[in-house]
């Protein structure tokens, strides 16, 4: 049985890892390279590492710190941050890079998903969305540069886009949720998840394995990422990196999980 | 030694690295001198059919592949794409594979998934041999691995399928005929159980 996502995401400022609350105040939380080692005893799923400076600061990729992660990790990584071209892309695969994110660079120029698509292969081109809520009216909107740069675009609409333009995951942020670790947005994933079949992953929210559960209970084949969860631990948020064993994490899965769910809830 | 040929596709560091925590030697072809000795080859593979069997003839090393697999016999694993040109043909692409394993590599029909996600099949999935040892050895049980991929291996002789995996349909995960074995998944990035299955290779 294919089995639904658990994945840490990692972010990265100024060669450290951090983690933001809504997309600010970022807290210094360690060394990225020790944390995949910790998240390669752990056994984790797949790992995705943002750049979060590469897109604001202009500085785009930093190659050499992509290529120490992608040797370090024993499980699939996806890559994003300040990837503009196809070229760029390129070379993080040819790093050891299994996935590699985009998303200003997309939502300026959705070709850019086909052309990219093309060179890598669909599976390993994915886009992020970060999706922010209208204060009044509760209209749904993708932003970018760090939630700084509103584009406007309803990311429901977007989503459609991306699957024609071939991309091979779509992985929904909300900005809203991001740090605050009060469950996922349900309403946003429903809508983005009834009107795609590409694999969707979401992040932003999770505060407990249960909040996992509920977005896997709903969705069923689903990545269910977490940054705050995975890396904070307490009422306090002390630094622990850790991640559910192999035999809790079944167990979650397997009370959460009916193959059939996604598809009879439509 | 164990030679693992990069023709610019997938992932080389990940299997030197792999062999590196194993204590085993191995060495990274990109010429068909560095050919020269092997005693095994792994060919990694991602993207697409055509894309990986164009690179495999433009990177020099094809004639001295087939000579090491086809003449001398050497053991050869294919991962992914890698794994699929291994077959006749593919509904991917039009350029013929190197057909070690007779099969055809087809696209998953989405109409048989029991759920509302489709393609690529992505993620971790369960992959069961149909004989114990081998490539398998310590692996006969709960054995799990990392998938990405949207074609499938069909393998023309059924005791050429060496493991079963399914996806809306059960598909060979694993093939093997003689010398030739192939993956569907990604040993390199699927932790204790892909370490176990590429130290098993190297102990064949």
């Amino acid at each position: 049985m294919l089995r639904p996502r658990i994945i840490p995401c990692l972010l990265v400022k100024n060669k450290g890892l951090v983690k933001t609350v809504r997309f600010g105040a970022s807290k210094y939380v360690g060394d990225p390279i020790n944390a995949v080692k910790i998240f390669n005893e752990k056994e984790v799923d797949e790992l995705i590492v943002l750049d979060i400076d590469a897109t604001t600061t202009g500085a785009g990729p930093d190659f050499k710190m992509i290529q120490n992660l992608a040797a370090e990790c024993r499980m699939p990584l996806c890559y994003g941050g300040g990837v503009k071209t196809a070229e760029q892309a390129k070379t993080i695969i040819s790093l050891g890079v299994e996935k590699v994110a985009l998303s200003a660079a997309v939502l300026a120029n959705p070709e850019l998903v086909t052309e990219i698509a093309n060179e890598i292969g669909s599976q390993s081109m994915v886009v992020v969305l970060d999706v922010k809520k209208r204060l009044f009216g509760g209209k749904y909107e993708i932003w970018t540069h760090n939630a700084k740069v509103n584009t406007g675009k309803c990311p429901i609409e977007f989503a459609q886009l991306l699957e024609k333009m071939g991309v091979g995951e779509i992985v929904l942020n909300s900005i809203d949720n991001d740090g605050e670790m009060k469950g996922y947005d349900m309403s946003l994933v429903k809508q983005v998840r009834e009107v795609t079949t590409v694999p969707l992953s979401v992040v932003g929210g999770a505060g407990s394995l249960k909040d996992i559960g509920n977005l896997i209970s709903q969705f069923g084949i689903i990545g269910a990422v977490a940054g705050s969860l995975f890396v904070f631990k307490g009422a306090y948020k002390a630094v622990l990196i850790n991640y559910p064993n192999p035999a809790d994490k079944e167990q979650l899965i397997l009370s959460s999980y009916r193959a059939d769910q996604a598809k009879d809830s439509r | 030694m164990i030679a693992i040929v990069d023709y610019g596709l997938g992932n080389v560091l990940a299997f030197v690295n792999v062999y590196k925590r194993l204590n085993i030697p191995v060495t990274v072809a990109k010429t068909a001198s560095d050919l020269v000795g092997a005693s095994k080859l792994i060919l990694p593979g991602v993207g697409a059919f055509d894309h990986a069997m164009q690179r495999l003839e433009q990177s020099g090393m094809r004639q001295a592949i087939d000579q090491l697999v086809m003449q001398q016999g050497i053991p050869v694993l294919g991962i992914c794409v890698g794994m699929q040109i291994l077959a006749n043909s593919s509904d991917e692409g039009t350029l013929p594979g190197l057909g070690w394993i007779a099969g055809q590599v087809r696209k998953f029909d989405v109409a048989t998934l029991p759920h509302h996600t489709h393609l690529p099949h992505m993620g971790w999935n369960d992959v069961t041999p149909v004989t114990g040892g081998g490539l398998f050895a310590g692996l006969e049980q709960d054995a799990r691995f990392y998938f990405l991929h949207s074609y499938y291996f069909d393998c023309l002789q059924l005791q050429d399928t060496l493991a079963l995996s399914d996806y809306g349909i059960q598909f060979s995960s694993a093939v093997s005929h003689k010398n030739v074995y192939g993956v569907q998944f990604h040993p390199e990035k699927s932790h204790h159980f892909g370490s176990q299955l590429l130290k098993n290779f190297a102990e064949l």
